[in-house]
């Protein structure tokens, strides 16, 4: 049994202090019940603890010649609705969930379904750090370092079978932790849902992210799990996974049940695409200053050519 | 009747009242330009967009409001102060597309120009509201009331489509959360029915003191 007595964690550097106390109440409050849930599994429901990454070896990324974003514009300036819809909201309540323990559950299309704990989830695979472009389809963008693994390395593990054809992620589900999945004036669908083709997840662009800028992920970024594919809208890549479902039939996604005509399932990054609030010829690219919105040209796929040869043949006007 | 001078300190309590928030993004601007970063967060540009439209659509209901709150209050006198309401409504909305075309520098002319005319419809519908209330901040003076005669109050009744088109503009650009076209849009809607009650009870006297 890896989890540990609350008494044993001690808090990183990174994690304030009141993130610390609600973790350890969680743990005390829902420890037998995760711990049950787990070795129904077999396996333990520990989450990243900070000596997890302090502990592992990054292979250090590869600079892409592009200003990166400050750490504290990336920490401080998120979408992530499920704590608010204002920039600012994640950064200022993401500190009420509690991310350890964490537990991913993998369903669908593939011979070893079941619920795995994440350190065990991501027992053997290697870490990298990669210097991404981020795109939002609100036409800003920054530079992130992210760490993380090629999605399908994880995918791997459960062994796919052949009729899986396209991937589900799910962000948690915790009003009690979200506040934005409280607000009486949200109209979104929770969980918020995403999918990609499983080429797509397969690519070694695509990446799952467990950490940025040398550390482990904060919550307002997605912690402790996040997607991260970096030809497509933000929007796809979708935060703080608790469920990876493999599926024969393309699923649906969030923004595109809210609003079909606005968001698709693609969301590649296009600039010759319009979006019906946003030009998407150009992007502001953090930091800007007032009087400079430092706003430059958007690249076809964000840049990333390499991943053309997954859509030959799509009508990515139609299909955008 | 209020004497001159309670009235002259009344506007100019009032005036002081809509000019603050301008004021205090004045400071907020100064302190940015002294230090980047250090008023508006990590998007600066936005930020004071978003300011500008909060206010600009706060201060239009404001205007709005006047008439009503005086016939419920039973204080003619406050439709004295209608004009500056409108004109800092019209002053705030103004800065707030001066704020998105800085948004847009970079952008080529036409883009900008498809962008507000055409691309984008939440923009649309703001530019027609705004364009709806050009006429009525130059027909705003005296001079212009004497000169329009009975035409002024026809045009100015303009104020209510620009209104509703504000509310859509604010309805098309949100996503996700309907917080804000909810209580704008309610507010709204008081306005706007507390004038058809208004006029169809003054049609009923003047029906009741005909037959009579
Ligand atoms: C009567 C005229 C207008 C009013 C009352 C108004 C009001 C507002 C309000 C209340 C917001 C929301 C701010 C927030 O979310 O905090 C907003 C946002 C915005 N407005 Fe306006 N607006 C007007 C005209 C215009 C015009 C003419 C343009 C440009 C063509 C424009 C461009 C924008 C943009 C770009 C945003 C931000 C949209 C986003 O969040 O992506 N507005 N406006």
């Amino acid at each position: 049994m890896l989890i540990k007595p609350p008494t044993d964690i001690t808090p990183s550097e990174i994690t304030p202090e009141s993130v610390y106390r609600s973790r350890r109440r969680f743990m005390r409050e829902s420890g037998t019940l995760a711990a049950g849930a787990a070795t129904l599994v077999g396996t333990s429901a520990v989450g990243l603890p900070a000596e997890w990454l302090a502990a592992r070896d990054v292979k250090p990324g590869e600079p892409i010649g592009e200003q990166m974003t400050s750490e504290s514009d990336a920490t401080s300036y998120n979408n992530f609705y499920e704590f608010g819809t204002d920039k600012g909201d994640p950064a200022k309540y993401a500190h009420e969930l509690t991310v350890d323990p964490w537990t991913v559950n993998v369903t669908g299309e593939v011979e070893r379904p079941g619920k795995i704990g994440l350190e065990d989830m991501l027992s053997g695979i290697d870490l990298e750090e990669r210097i991404y472009r981020l795109r939002c389809v609100e036409a800003w963008s920054m530079v992130i370092p992210w760490i993380g693994f090629p999605v399908k390395e994880v995918l791997g593990k459960f062994k796919p079978t052949s009729d899986a054809k396209y991937v589900e992620f799910k962000t948690l589900h915790r009003p009690s932790e979200m506040r934005g999945q409280r607000s009486f004036f949200s109209n979104i669908d929770w969980p918020y849902v995403e999918g990609l083709r499983m080429d797509e997840a397969n690519h070694p662009l695509a990446i799952f992210a467990v950490g940025m800028y040398g550390k482990l992920l904060p919550n307002q970024n997605g912690a402790p799990i996040r997607l991260v594919v970096p030809w497509k809208y933000g929007f796809k890549s979708v935060k703080s996974i608790v469920e990876i479902r493999l599926m024969k039939t393309q699923p649906r996604n969030t923004w595109n049940v809210l609003q079909p005509n606005e968001y698709g399932f693609y969301a590649n990054v296009n600039p010759n695409v319009d979006h019906p609030r946003w030009s998407q010829a150009s992007e502001r690219r953090f930091p800007t200053t007032l009087f400079r919105p430092n706003r430059i040209p958007t690249r076809m796929f964000n840049g990333y050519d390499e991943v053309a040869s997954l859509y030959t043949g799509l009508d990515l006007t139609r299909h955008f | 009747m209020i004497p001159t001078t309670r009235l002259g300190i009344a506007r100019l309590g009032v005036f002081c009242l809509l000019a603050l928030p301008l004021v205090l993004l004045g400071v907020d601007v100064w302190r940015e330009v002294a230090q980047p970063g250090s008023a508006f967060g990590p998007d600066p540009t936005e930020e004071v967009l978003h300011y500008l439209g909060q206010w600009g659509i706060r201060i239009l209901l404001l205007t709005l409001a006047v008439s009503p709150a005086s016939r419920l209050l039973r204080k003619p006198q406050l439709v004295r102060f209608r004009r500056m309401v409108g004109l800092w409504a019209f002053s705030y909305i103004v800065l707030h597309f001066a704020a998105f075309l800085l948004s847009q520098a970079g952008n080529s002319f036409e883009t900008i120009l498809a962008v507000t005319l055409a691309k984008v419809r939440f923009a649309v519908v703001g530019f027609y509201a705004l364009v709806m209330l050009i006429p009525l901040a130059i027909t705003s003076t005296r001079g212009w009331q004497r000169r329009l005669g009975p035409g002024w109050r026809k045009l100015h009744r303009l104020v209510y489509p620009a209104a509703f088109a504000a509310w859509i503009h604010l309805v098309w650009l949100s996503k996700g959360d309907f917080m804000d076209p909810l209580i704008y849009g309610l507010v709204l809607v008081l306005l706007f029915g507390e004038r058809i009650v208004f006029r169809i009870r003054k049609e009923r006297r003047a029906a009741a003191a005909n037959a009579a």
